[in-house]
């Protein structure tokens, strides 16, 4: 995967033989989610993950954000194995972004508010400027009448948008978008996706997992198709969702493109 | 999957952090007990090094009166219980009829429901102490035939009376708190509004108000002491009874005891109830 013109460019982020197992709640012996997923994300990379609904994409994601510990592998992030028990979480997600499938915003809190929480107090910006920020961003997303609304009076496209923008405040170095347009009305998929299609031209380093392969195919750098927790196939979108190689990427597609 | 199940080894450095892992908890258990003892040690030695302690160890503490007191405070107490299992029950029915009843939009329902408005504000603007006197010697002084004149009769009555206003705020709360979709999608069902509560919203909202009603069965619980200022023969009364005759407080202690060994069990109990019910319905959601 990594180029071998560029050996000397370290990838932000490195996934190796990844296994993340749930307990059964009826029965014993545990349900194996993620079996062995390698990966690698250099800076500027725009993966997706693809596959069916209960295949690990999200899974994957959480374990990266290192929101559920892993059974075995190992994580690495700018060059640092974060898997590591000793590794504060809290210090890798300063460096992290996430945006969830329900957008999980706070309802308590106003847009411009929940936009200003994590840099505040997170990253110790005086209010003023975390206020610029989260204006100026929101204002780039077309969202600047309604910084002052809270949450539940937004469209869902909106608050999808608010919680890129909520994402994006602290300046993440990665990513991880976890099907964040699933919840949403067709005609309102757009306008979250141009703003991810922005943030990948702009060079931001991104994993998503989703269903909508035509985004897939026109943004992506690398696509993994995802099956049973295991990566079935990958490599440039063009090869996986073009002409895929595996008979169970075969069948997928089929399913999810029926033309 | 089940294949690489079983045949899945941990890898040598899945087995290291394991060790950094239980290294981190065992570590994490010595703060954890070192904390603890330094703190009670620092309470204890305050307590006994206290000038005072001496008098308050003989007058409080003293283990001949505490065994002389024991069977009549264990009678009085036995009181405290059965009052407590006859109110909790009228409580739960009368608090949830009453929120019920504020929550009710049938237009015949309209004049019931500003007297349940006016039951709590009233109701829970008055100290339970004074209930009490109210009702044991107001409504026997009222003279009418077949009303009881039993002092316990009409103590247990204050009780229900007083904690119904509040279980009925508490329960009122977890009904409003059910979010309107689930009212939406039960009327969508073509559910009647007396269905939807009783299928829909009240068992969601009784979940939710678990903890605070704990609260007031153990609020409860203590105040049912509150009947030993009319005469009745319960813990407290038997405690100050004894110590009164025998310049000895130490019964006090005992009595305190006993209602603490009453609310431990059932805070206990609905924890673990509460768990339960979380676990069930959050099964492999996130």
């Amino acid at each position: 995967m990594t180029s071998p013109l560029t050996p000397l460019l370290t990838p932000l982020l490195e996934v190796r033989n990844v296994r993340k197992t749930y307990p059964r709640h009826d029965e014993p012996g545990r349900r194996v989610v993620l079996d062995d997923v390698s990966l690698t994300v250099s800076p500027g990379d725009v993966v997706c993950l693809i596959g069916s609904s209960g295949s690990g994409k999200s899974t994957l994601l959480r374990c990266l954000d290192l929101l559920e510990p892993i059974d075995d592998g190992v994580i690495e992030f700018q060059g640092r194995e974060i898997s590591d028990p000793l590794v504060d979480p809290r210090v890798v997600r300063r460096d992290i972004g996430m945006v969830f499938q329900a957008y999980n915003l706070f309802p308590h809190l106003s847009v411009l508010d929940n936009c200003t929480l994590a840099p505040r107090k997170v990253h110790g910006l005086s209010p003023a400027a975390a206020r610029d920020r989260a204006h100026e961003l929101l204002g780039r997303f077309g969202l600047a009448e309604h910084v002052h609304k809270h949450p539940d009076r937004l469209s869902g496209g909106q608050q999808q948008r608010v919680a890129l923008v909520r994402a994006l405040c602290t300046d993440p170095a990665l990513l991880l978008l976890d099907e964040i347009t699933a919840a949403l009305d067709p005609e309102l998929v757009g306008e979250v996706l141009d703003i991810v299609r922005d943030l990948a031209a702009a060079g931001t380093t991104m994993v998503l997992a989703t269903h909508e392969m035509s985004f897939a195919r026109e943004v992506a750098t690398h696509v993994c198709f995802l099956d049973g927790g295991r990566i079935v196939e990958e490599g440039p979108p063009a090869q996986v969702l073009g002409a895929p190689e595996q008979e169970r990427t075969r069948a997928f597609l089929r399913r999810v493109l029926p033309d | 999957m089940t294949g690489s199940a079983t045949d899945w080894q941990p890898s040598e450095r899945e087995l290291a952090r394991r060790r950094t892992r239980s290294r981190q908890h065992r570590h994490r258990v010595v703060v954890a007990t070192v904390a603890t003892v330094v703190v009670l040690g620092v309470l204890g030695a305050a307590l006994v090094l206290s000038p005072g302690w001496p008098r308050v160890r003989a007058t409080f503490l003293d283990l001949h009166h505490a065994k002389e007191s024991l069977p009549t405070i264990l009678d009085g107490f036995w009181l405290n219980v059965r009052m407590f299992l006859i109110a909790e029950p009228l409580i739960l029915i009368a608090g949830l009829a009453l929120a019920l009843t504020r929550q009710a939009r049938s237009a015949w329902l309209a004049p019931l429901r500003g007297l349940a408005v006016l039951y709590t504000d009233v109701v829970r603007g008055i100290p339970t102490l004074l209930l009490v006197f109210l009702f044991v010697f107001g409504m026997p002084a009222l003279g009418l035939q077949g009303i009881p004149s039993s002092i316990f009769f009409w103590a247990t009555v204050a009780l229900v009376v007083s904690y119904s206003a509040y279980v009925a705020e508490v329960f009122r709360s977890g009904i409003e708190s059910v979010h309107p979709s689930q009212l939406a999608s039960a009327e969508a069902l073509a559910l009647s509004r007396g269905q939807t509560m009783r299928h829909v919203v009240v068992p969601q909202a009784v979940r939710r108000v678990v903890p605070p009603l704990l609260n007031d069965f153990v609020s409860l619980q203590k105040d049912t002491a509150l009947v030993a200022s009319v005469g009745l023969f319960d813990a407290l009364f038997a405690a100050a009874d004894y110590g009164n005759f025998n310049f000895n407080f130490t019964p006090y202690v005992v009595a305190a005891l006993f209602f603490i060994a009453m609310t431990v069990p059932l805070a206990r109990l609905c924890d673990v109830l509460a768990r339960r019910l979380a676990r069930r319905e959050r099964a492999g959601a996130l």
